[in-house]
C-alpha cells in the first residue's frame, strides 16, 4: 500500500514517500508526511502499521534530539540507523514488537552521504538504492538498471520519475503524489511534489 | 474522577495485586513516579491501564517483560456481538466546524439502542464522535475528559485538540493489539486551528490524524461520497449543516448497522 525510495548519489541522498493516509480501503488523508526530521541532515522514512509508525518514529526522533543536547553535537546518519536497529530488535521478542519498515538517510560530514534500509525484523543494510512496499517489487529493477553511482541530481530526479511512472502504470492502488525530499551537505531540502499529470 | 484525584482521595490498595513495575508502560501523566507509589491511579482501578496478558504471544517474553499478575483470568467469550457500526464526521469550512453522526447502536443484526448520542462535549471548545465499541468509546470519553480538565486545573490553561489528541494517543497505546475498539474524531476550535477549527481521527490502532474532512463507521464510505462531492470552503453554515446531515442519511440508507437519527453539531469561533 505505501511506498518509500531512496537513492544515494555521490554527495547526496533523495528520497521520497507517497502521501496516503489509509484505513482499511478509505484514503483519509491525501497529504500526510511520511518523513521524520531526526536532525539537521538526517530523515526517517517510516511506514508500516498505524500506530507502530508514529509512535516509534517520534520515539526514535526525541531521542537523537536528546543526544544533540546531552552531548552537544549530533548523532551521524550510521549512529542513528544502528540506534534505530536496535530499539526494533530490542522490542521485536518483546509483547508488542513494532511492525515498521524504514528508510533512514543522511549526510555525514566525514563519511558522506547514506541511504539505510531497516525492516520490521530489525535488519539494517547500507545500500545505494533501496525502496520499501508493494511498489518495491516494481520498480527495483528499474533502479538496477538505471542507476550509477555517479547519477547528477536530476538524472536521479529522472530516475525516481520513471520509477513513479512505473507505479502510476502497474500498481492496482491509487498513489495520487509522492513528498520528495534532497538531503546535502547544506542540509534537507524540499522537492516539488510529485503528483499524477506532472512531468 | 477529577476531584477525588486533585484532593488524593485514598481508594482501595489495588496495589498489591500487580507488581508496581508493571506500571512501567507509558501512562503519559508527568508525576508518573508519584503516582506509582501513590496507591491510586486518579481513581480508575490500575488493571484497566495493564493490558490483559493474551495466551496466544508469539513471542517468547523475556525476563524484562512483566509477569502476569496471579489472578490474572483469560478473556470471557462474550454473550453476545459487541455494538459497531455506525456513521460519524466531522470537516472544516470557512464557517467552523461541523459534526454529525447517526444514533444506532447495533449489536450484531440487533439495534440495540435507536437513541444514542455518539457526539460528546467533552470541553467548552471540543466534541468528541465516537465509533467502534460503545461501551469503549465511552470509558474513553470520560477518561479523556478528566485528563483535559486535570491538564486544565494544573497549567491553568487549556489543552489545544492536537494536545488532546495526542494524549488520547498515547494513553490508548498499551492496548495496541487488544480488544479495545475506539476510533474517536475530535472536533473543535483553538487559537492554534486559527479561526476555523480543527478535526482529528484517534483510533485505537494507533493512528491519530488531522484533516479536513473526516468520516469514520460501517457507513462512512457512503458518507465520504456525498461529502467528497459537495463539500468545499466556501459553503455557507446553512449549506454544510444540510450537506452534513444528507451524508450521514445517505450512509444510514446503505448501511445496515447505521439509522435512526442524525445528531449535528456545528462550531463557530
Amino acid at each position: 500500500m505505501e511506498y518509500l525510495i531512496g537513492i544515494q548519489g555521490p554527495d547526496y541522498v533523495l528520497v521520497a514517500a507517497d502521501n496516503v493516509a489509509a484505513s482499511s480501503i478509505i484514503q483519509m488523508k491525501h497529504d500526510y508526511d511520511k518523513m521524520f526530521k531526526l536532525s539537521e541532515k538526517i530523515l526517517l522514512l517510516c511506514v508500516g502499521e498505524a500506530g507502530d509508525t508514529v509512535q516509534f518514529a517520534e520515539y526514535i526522533q526525541k531521542n537523537v534530539q536528546l543526544y544533540k543536547m546531552r552531548n552537544g553535537y549530533e548523532l551521524s546518519p550510521s549512529a542513528a540507523a544502528n540506534f534505530t536497529r536496535k530499539n526494533l530488535a530490542d522490542y521485536l521478542r518483546s509483547r508488542t514488537p513494532y511492525h515498521v519498515n524504514l528508510l533512514l538517510a543522511g549526510f555525514d560530514e566525514s563519511d558522506g552521504p547514506g541511504l539505510f534500509y531497516m525492516d520490521y525484523l530489525a535488519s539494517l543494510a547500507k545500500a545505494p538504492f533501496a525502496a520499501h512496499g508493494y511498489g518495491a517489487f516494481l520498480t527495483l529493477s528499474i533502479l538496477d538498471r538505471y542507476y550509477k553511482p555517479d547519477l547528477t541530481r536530476e538524472e536521479a530526479m529522472d530516475l525516481l520519475k520513471k520509477c513513479i511512472e512505473e507505479l502510476n502504470r502497474r500498481f492496482i492502488l491509487n498513489l495520487p503524489s509522492f513528498n520528495v525530499r534532497l538531503i546535502d551537505k547544506d542540509g534537507i531540502h524540499d522537492m516539488e511534489k510529485i503528483a499524477v499529470g506532472t512531468k | 474522577m477529577a476531584l477525588e484525584d486533585i484532593c488524593s482521595f485514598k481508594d482501595k490498595p489495588l496495589q498489591r495485586w500487580f507488581p508496581l513495575s508493571a506500571l512501567e508502560t507509558d501512562y503519559h501523566n508527568l508525576e508518573l513516579e508519584s503516582l506509582k507509589t501513590t496507591q491510586i491511579n486518579g481513581g480508575i482501578p490500575q488493571h484497566i491501564f495493564m493490558p490483559p496478558f493474551p495466551p496466544t504471544n508469539l513471542f517468547i517474553s523475556r525476563s524484562t517483560s512483566r509477569s502476569a499478575p496471579s489472578n490474572y483470568s483469560p478473556t470471557v467469550e462474550r454473550p453476545f456481538p459487541l455494538t459497531h457500526g455506525t456513521t460519524t464526521l466531522g470537516f472544516v469550512f470557512q464557517g467552523g466546524v461541523i459534526a454529525a453522526a447517526d444514533t444506532r447502536a447495533s449489536a450484531g443484526g440487533l439495534v440495540a439502542c435507536p437513541a444514542v448520542h455518539k457526539i460528546t462535549p467533552i470541553h467548552s471548545h471540543l466534541v468528541v464522535t465516537s465509533s467502534g465499541s460503545g461501551a469503549d468509546c465511552m470509558l474513553w470519553e470520560r477518561i479523556l475528559i478528566r485528563e483535559i480538565r486535570l491538564y486544565e486545573l494544573r497549567h491553568k490553561r487549556r489543552l489545544s485538540i492536537r494536545g488532546s489528541a495526542k494524549l488520547l494517543s498515547c494513553m490508548l497505546h498499551p492496548f495496541k493489539g487488544t480488544n479495545v475498539c475506539v476510533a474517536l474524531t475530535l472536533c473543535g476550535w483553538d487559537k492554534e486551528g486559527g479561526s476555523f477549527g480543527m478535526v482529528i481521527y484517534v483510533c485505537s490502532d494507533g493512528a491519530r490524524l488531522q484533516g479536513d474532512i473526516i468520516s469514520v463507521g460501517s457507513g462512512s464510505p457512503y458518507a465520504y461520497g456525498v461529502l467528497d462531492g459537495g463539500l468545499s470552503w466556501s459553503l455557507s453554515k446553512e449549506e454544510a449543516i444540510s450537506l452534513a446531515r444528507e451524508a450521514v442519511f445517505r450512509a444510514t440508507h446503505r448501511d445496515a448497522y447505521s439509522g435512526n437519527n442524525v445528531d449535528l453539531f456545528h462550531f463557530m469561533n
